[in-house]
């Protein structure tokens, strides 16, 4: 087990003028499990892929522990891999396959049978050992490749979306798994997804990524209440955060003859400044319509059971269009669609940003 | 010109003629009423088939087994005489020697040659991996008769002294060596491997494409598995890539293996079956033209049949398993 540093690590593909991953910095420490997120091309798999030798490191370094593996063969990193489509060998019986990294460091056969029979039995693959992972489900499958990246216990797991392959029930379960099974072992994990909710719900922290640079590294709390940035912002959330055109004014932020009162750090800094102004769905609620609140047509309401979501457009005083807004709900008492009412926000939960630079305004 | 002229009207009228049977025999199908058009139907597209492979191959083939049971001129039945005979003959024992080594060096030799290309071109640019492909894929071609003319130069011999215009002796001499006649040293069967290297010139193109193209149906991130779970790049490729492609390795060695089975034109060609170069099929023409015995021509074909019964049967049985794992 150990530690995982990149410094400075970059990755430009041949041919190509941008990097893929650029001048990456992120510290990953022991037994930490870290998860890579980003849209698709945002550069997440490649860095993964850096870590483990499957890529060339351009420039930059990357340590495991101590060590600069920088470069070091993908087979001297004393690392494991979950590959998105499992990877498996397909000539080789399921005992086979957990035990083949274990036959290349030179255990003996007994010794791979007992290690291959422990973990077999943490994942419950005990009655498969003997078939070809053609015989095998999706699911089935997915802890093969877990149990021959765990057989070995290596310094470091990388996963690249183990996940996306499986059914929506399964992976929901499977997630947790991985989850309390990376906790139980303690092995440091770098874990890629594209799926915000994978991120949220297993990283210890979550990395975001957008066009090979990292936008924000945190706990995935920190990332949902203290965006960087209005890309992370947007990204980080279901629904997505509204993020509504604002000029600053007297007191606020004026969003379509909305003011939205702010705080005075924050004032202080939205002078002459073109803002966003972000509004998570549940820090909306419904106000009287002699109220300050944002006049909103209602086009769709989702009932969820639990929850419900309002989708409108809203308008400005001069009742020109001017955002489409998501908003939470009281499910069980929701307005009609087509309704016209007002929405106002917890001034103490709204987010502003810089529209030109993206960055975040508010403390 | 006028053979030439004579050729591209029997392959028009073969085609064409082809053609024309199977359409005019299914508009005639077509004319039957309701489920008799069904019912005969198969029939009509597996028959001329099933004539043609009847008159030319299976009808030749029980001919020529009864033969081999008659006297050179085919009239005196004799038994098993001919066999009994043949098989105490030191000179065909040494052919059916000469063929079994053929048949285990010749296959093992294409695919090792053919894997050897297909791996080391894979790490060529794209350009680079076709141009080089194409070279050796050109030997394919060539005719066997065409190749042993080619290769007579490169085994060619002059008496010390002379220039040496074959290619093997030039780099010989050029490193000391005296000039060899390569076709007439037997000793170790050397002119007989010398022989063997024509056809494995020959074939490699043909593994080679086949490989190729196992080779790159390989998910890639089984062999990215295999490097990160420590293997180095050659057990990568003998216990990862091989195991993955090993249908088509068995394909391609059968193949080859079948070929080698009839071989006969780079022996008449290159030594006329002398200097103990000699194999079953060219021992066949010796017996059937020049002696006339053809009874004995007959057994020696039977013989060869009956060897390669077993590797058809295999090849087949493979073929359906690949079929069935698909």
């Amino acid at each position: 087990m150990s530690s995982v540093r990149f410094e400075k690590a970059s990755r430009v593909y041949p041919g190509s003028d941008t990097p893929a991953v650029d001048a990456l910095d992120l510290e990953i420490s022991d037994g930490e499990f870290m998860v890579l997120v980003g849209p698709s091309g945002c550069g997440k798999s490649t860095s993964l892929r850096m870590l483990a030798g499957l890529e060339e490191t351009t420039s930059g370094a990357i340590y495991i522990g101590d060590r600069d593996v920088s470069d070091v063969a993908p087979k001297d990193r004393d690392i494991a891999m979950v590959f998105q489509n499992y990877a498996l060998y397909p000539h080789m019986s399921v005992a086979d396959n957990m035990a083949f990294a274990l036959k290349m460091q030179g255990v003996s056969k007994d010794g791979r049978l007992a290690q291959v029979k422990d973990v077999a039995e943490l994942l419950g693959l005990q009655d498969y050992l003997d078939r070809k992972p053609k015989e095998l489900s999706g699911g089935q499958r997915q802890r093969v490749a877990m149990g021959r990246a765990i057989v070995r216990q290596p310094q470091v797991f990388c996963m690249d979306e183990p996940l996306s392959n499986l059914d929506a029930k399964l992976r929901v379960s499977t997630r947790s798994q991985i989850a309390s099974l990376q906790r139980r072992l303690g092995i440091t994990t770098v874990y890629v997804t594209h799926d915000q909710v994978e991120a949220m719900t297993m990283g210890d922290r979550v990395a975001v990524l957008k066009d090979g640079v990292l936008q924000q590294v945190d706990v995935p709390l920190s990332l949902y209440d203290k965006p960087a940035n209005l890309f992370v912002a947007g990204f980080i959330g279901s629904p997505a955060m509204n993020l509504l055109d604002g000029k600053p004014t007297e007191g606020g932020a004026d969003v379509g003859g909305y003011i939205v009162p702010l705080d005075r750090d924050t004032q202080a800094r939205t002078p002459g400044r073109a803002l966003k102004v972000g509004v998570r769905p549940e820090h909306w609620r419904i106000v009287a319509d002699d109220d300050p609140g944002l006049p909103v047509e209602v086009t769709l309401i989702e009932e969820l059971g639990a929850d419900a979501f309002l989708y409108g457009s809203a308008t400005d005083t001069e009742q020109s269009e001017l955002a489409e807004v998501v908003a939470r709900i009281d499910p069980r008492d929701p307005p009609r669609k087509g309704q016209s009412l007002r929405l106002a926000c917890d001034p103490a939960r709204v987010l502003v940003f810089d529209a030109e630079t993206g960055e975040r305004l508010t403390a | 010109m006028l053979k030439a002229i004579n050729a591209l009207l029997a392959i028009l009228a073969g085609v064409g003629g082809g053609f024309a049977l199977y359409l005019i025999l299914n508009w005639l199908v077509e004319r039957l009423p309701g489920r008799w058009e069904d019912r005969i139907k198969p029939y009509i597209f597996i028959g001329p088939a099933i004539v043609f492979v009847t008159i030319f191959l299976v009808y030749p083939a029980l001919r020529t087994a009864y033969l081999s049971f008659f006297d050179d001129d085919g009239e005196e039945f004799v038994g098993l005489a001919n066999y009994v005979e043949l098989l105490a003959e030191s000179s065909f024992l040494n052919a059916l020697f000469n063929n079994l080594l053929w048949l285990i060096v010749v296959p093992a030799g294409v695919v090792v040659a053919g894997l050897i290309v297909a791996v080391l071109a894979d790490q060529l640019s794209t350009r680079g991996e076709n141009t080089v492909k194409s070279f050796i894929f050109l030997p394919m071609a060539i005719s066997f008769v065409g190749a042993s003319t080619i290769w007579r130069f490169v085994y060619a011999f002059e008496p010390e002294g002379r220039a040496q215009i074959g290619l093997l002796n030039a780099v010989w001499t050029f490193f000391g060596g005296d000039p060899v006649a390569w076709i007439q040293s037997d000793s170790f069967r050397l002119n007989s491997f010398l022989l063997m290297v024509i056809m494995i010139w020959l074939q490699t193109g043909f593994a080679m494409v086949l490989l190729s193209a196992a080779i790159k149906n390989v998910p890639t991130e089984t062999v990215e598995a295999a490097r990160i779970d420590g293997a180095s790049e050659v057990q990568t490729f003998f216990q990862v890539v091989v195991p993955q492609i090993w249908s088509t390795v068995i394909t391609v060695f059968v193949t080859v293996l079948i070929l080698t089975l009839k071989i006969f034109d780079i022996i008449y060609v290159m030594t006329g079956g002398r200097f103990n170069t000699d194999v079953i099929g060219n021992r066949f023409i010796t017996e059937l033209i020049n002696f006339g015995r053809d009874g004995r021509a007959s057994a020696i074909v039977v013989m060869l049949l009956i060897a390669v019964i077993p590797v058809m049967i295999y090849q087949v049985r493979q073929f359906r398993q690949m079929e069935a794992t698909r």
